[in-house]
């Protein structure tokens, strides 16, 4: 438990590692817009290559990388399925039963799959992969620190946020502790039905519960007595710099994002329905 | 004579029970003195009292009745928010849980905490960081995640991040109660030196008999009041009183009243420590063969 790391974090120190957490907030922001702005073969091909070159740069292990697919392998599924059968078009390729392919239809499946692809391995790469939670915390809590002029408590939400990452090795461990103490009582966690075995989770769940809500009470106090009265008046040990890599980063992706508009000009092949 | 930082007169509190109307007093017309630069150590059953005592002292908790001063000022009075920071800082406040009182997922930014929300400049916090972190002796530890540190570490970062605020009393509620023994004596020759090199002013709530008897003064509390005081000779040389609160005298101390009991005279009035046990037992095995030699 000791060896315990959160998310998906990838430790390296690639360029897009060392950019800053704002930054690279923006840059999965763009990142976004840029898998949807694309409509034609051309701007697709970009795409896909414009999230190489960042898989590359990222120096994190395609393997790895992949990875994050898996939970969206059932929505790549049955887009495409959708995609493929559903399409009305011109050239029909198959027909059988109610079942029509259209070629339209194909290149539909296949520029969703780039889509979702592109769009999850180009965000996990700027955001979860390189980036800590507790920098994307601080990160998100400074590119939204201009709401706090609307009344909006971004400060304590970033709170909430480190505290819950802050705890979370620690509750994992708890849990731990519980399902081994339920077990010497003769608990049986890994057999019966789907029914037993949620079942048996209540006995870790409420214990679990109880010593959560002690431990809030316990740092509740602690914090107080640290003078901790909200983020009013609160400086920062460790504050974010924006460096001239951040704005090279965000400069050259937004310049590929109007490029891939332009590149829907190109007709050739199949576009997007 | 050392000047007097802690005052308390007639503190009292009660806890809302359960069915509303009645309140379970937990603490009761305390009047308590501490001067600056003391050691002084509370010992007292469970539900003594002593811990909500300590929360009294720096307001966590609200008195019902009775006045605090710290410092020479009056902080039961109505408090703005400005005072009542500037008190918590004065008197810090380390509890017995390593786990639930780190804030931060990086030691130095959890030490940082405290000055963060005094709104103190980057410099002076980083300046406030690093000396909490050394005097602790936890400096290469900066940059760890808390839940890699042994209990004693996490006290010890959990000691530098009240040392950042540079308090001038620091409150320990039973800190070193779910240490391990070698985390326990960390911690302890942490608050000694504290104590003696930088001349804070200490106040360790705790149930470990030689714990309290490192202590300058030891107050024995029971049930919300307090039931008597004074050095760790004298407290400790009332062990009967002390059996009949939940309390013991140290294992050394305990030693030489069996052997009265066992008819052996021996004086009980220096046994806060082995040692002194040790030599009121020889003296007194001294004495009794030269009287033996005497006689024979």
């Amino acid at each position: 438990m000791k060896g315990f790391t959160l998310g998906q974090y990838y430790p390296g120190n690639s360029f897009i590692h060392r950019l800053d957490p704002r930054a690279k907030i923006i840059l999965g922001i763009l990142a976004i817009v840029c898998t949807f702005l694309c409509k034609t073969l051309f701007s697709f091909i970009l795409l896909f290559a414009l999230t190489l070159i960042l898989a590359i740069l990222s120096r994190i292990p395609l393997k790895i990388l992949l990875r994050s697919l898996r939970p969206v392998l059932f929505i790549l599924l049955f887009t495409s399925l959708v995609n493929i059968f559903m399409t009305k078009g011109e050239n029909l390729l198959f027909e059988y039963w109610i079942f029509h392919v259209y070629e339209e239809g194909l290149w539909n499946a296949l520029f969703m799959i780039v889509r979702i692809t592109s769009l999850i391995v180009m965000t996990g790469i700027f955001l979860t992969y390189t980036t800590t939670p507790i920098a994307l915390t601080d990160g998100l809590e400074q590119l939204l620190s201009p709401l706090k002029k609307l009344h909006i408590p971004v400060h304590d939400f970033a709170m909430m946020i480190t505290i819950a990452l802050r705890f979370i090795p620690t509750l994992a461990e708890e849990t731990e502790r519980i399902m081994n103490a339920q077990r010497a009582r003769g608990v049986n966690f890994s057999s019966g039905g789907l029914f037993k075995r949620v079942r048996s989770l209540i006995p870790i769940l409420i214990p679990l519960f109880v010593s959560a809500f002690n431990r809030a009470f316990d740092l509740a106090n602690a914090m107080e007595c640290r003078c901790y009265h909200g983020g009013e008046g609160r400086t920062r040990l460790n504050v974010l710099h924006y460096k001239a890599a951040d704005f090279i980063a965000m400069i050259l992706l937004l310049g590929i994002g109007i490029g891939l508009f332009f590149a829907n000009r190109f007709t050739f092949g199949g576009m997007i329905r | 004579m050392k000047e007097q930082f802690v005052k308390t007169e007639e503190l009292s509190f009660s806890y809302q029970a359960e069915n509303e109307n009645e309140a379970i007093p937990a603490v009761k017309n305390l009047s308590v003195e501490f001067s600056s630069g003391e050691y002084v150590a509370i010992l007292g059953h469970n539900g003594s009292g002593k811990s909500t005592f300590a929360k009294l002292l720096n307001l966590i908790l609200e008195p019902v009745s009775g006045r605090l001063f710290v410092d020479g000022k009056e902080r039961t009075a109505e408090l703005s928010e400005g005072e009542l920071l500037d008190l918590r800082r004065t008197v810090g406040m380390v509890f017995q849980n390593p786990d639930n009182q780190l804030v931060a997922t990086i030691v130095e930014e959890d030490v940082a905490f405290g000055p963060e929300n005094l709104g103190y400049p980057r410099e002076e916090l980083r300046k406030r960081v690093d000396d909490a972190l050394a005097t602790v002796g936890m400096t290469e530890y900066a940059s760890y995640e808390p839940h890699r540190l042994s209990g004693g570490q996490k006290q010890r970062v959990a000691i530098a991040g009240v040392l950042a605020m540079t308090p001038r009393c620091i409150i320990f509620d039973e800190s070193t109660a779910m240490l391990d023994p070698s985390g326990r004596r960390e911690v302890l020759s942490t608050i000694r030196r504290l104590n003696r090199e930088e001349g804070i002013t200490i106040i360790n709530i705790t149930h470990y008999m030689n714990e309290a008897a490192e202590a300058d003064r030891i107050l024995v509390m029971n049930d919300g009041e307090l039931l008597f005081e004074g050095t760790p000779d004298e407290v400790f040389s009332r062990r009967d009183e002390l059996l009949a609160v939940g309390l013991e005298v140290p294992q050394s101390a305990e030693l030489v009243f069996r052997l009265r009991e066992a008819g052996i005279d021996l004086p009980t009035e220096a046994l806060s420590t082995p040692e002194k046990c040790a030599a009121c037992i020889a003296d007194a095995y001294f004495a009794k063969r030269k009287g033996g030699a005497v006689d024979g």
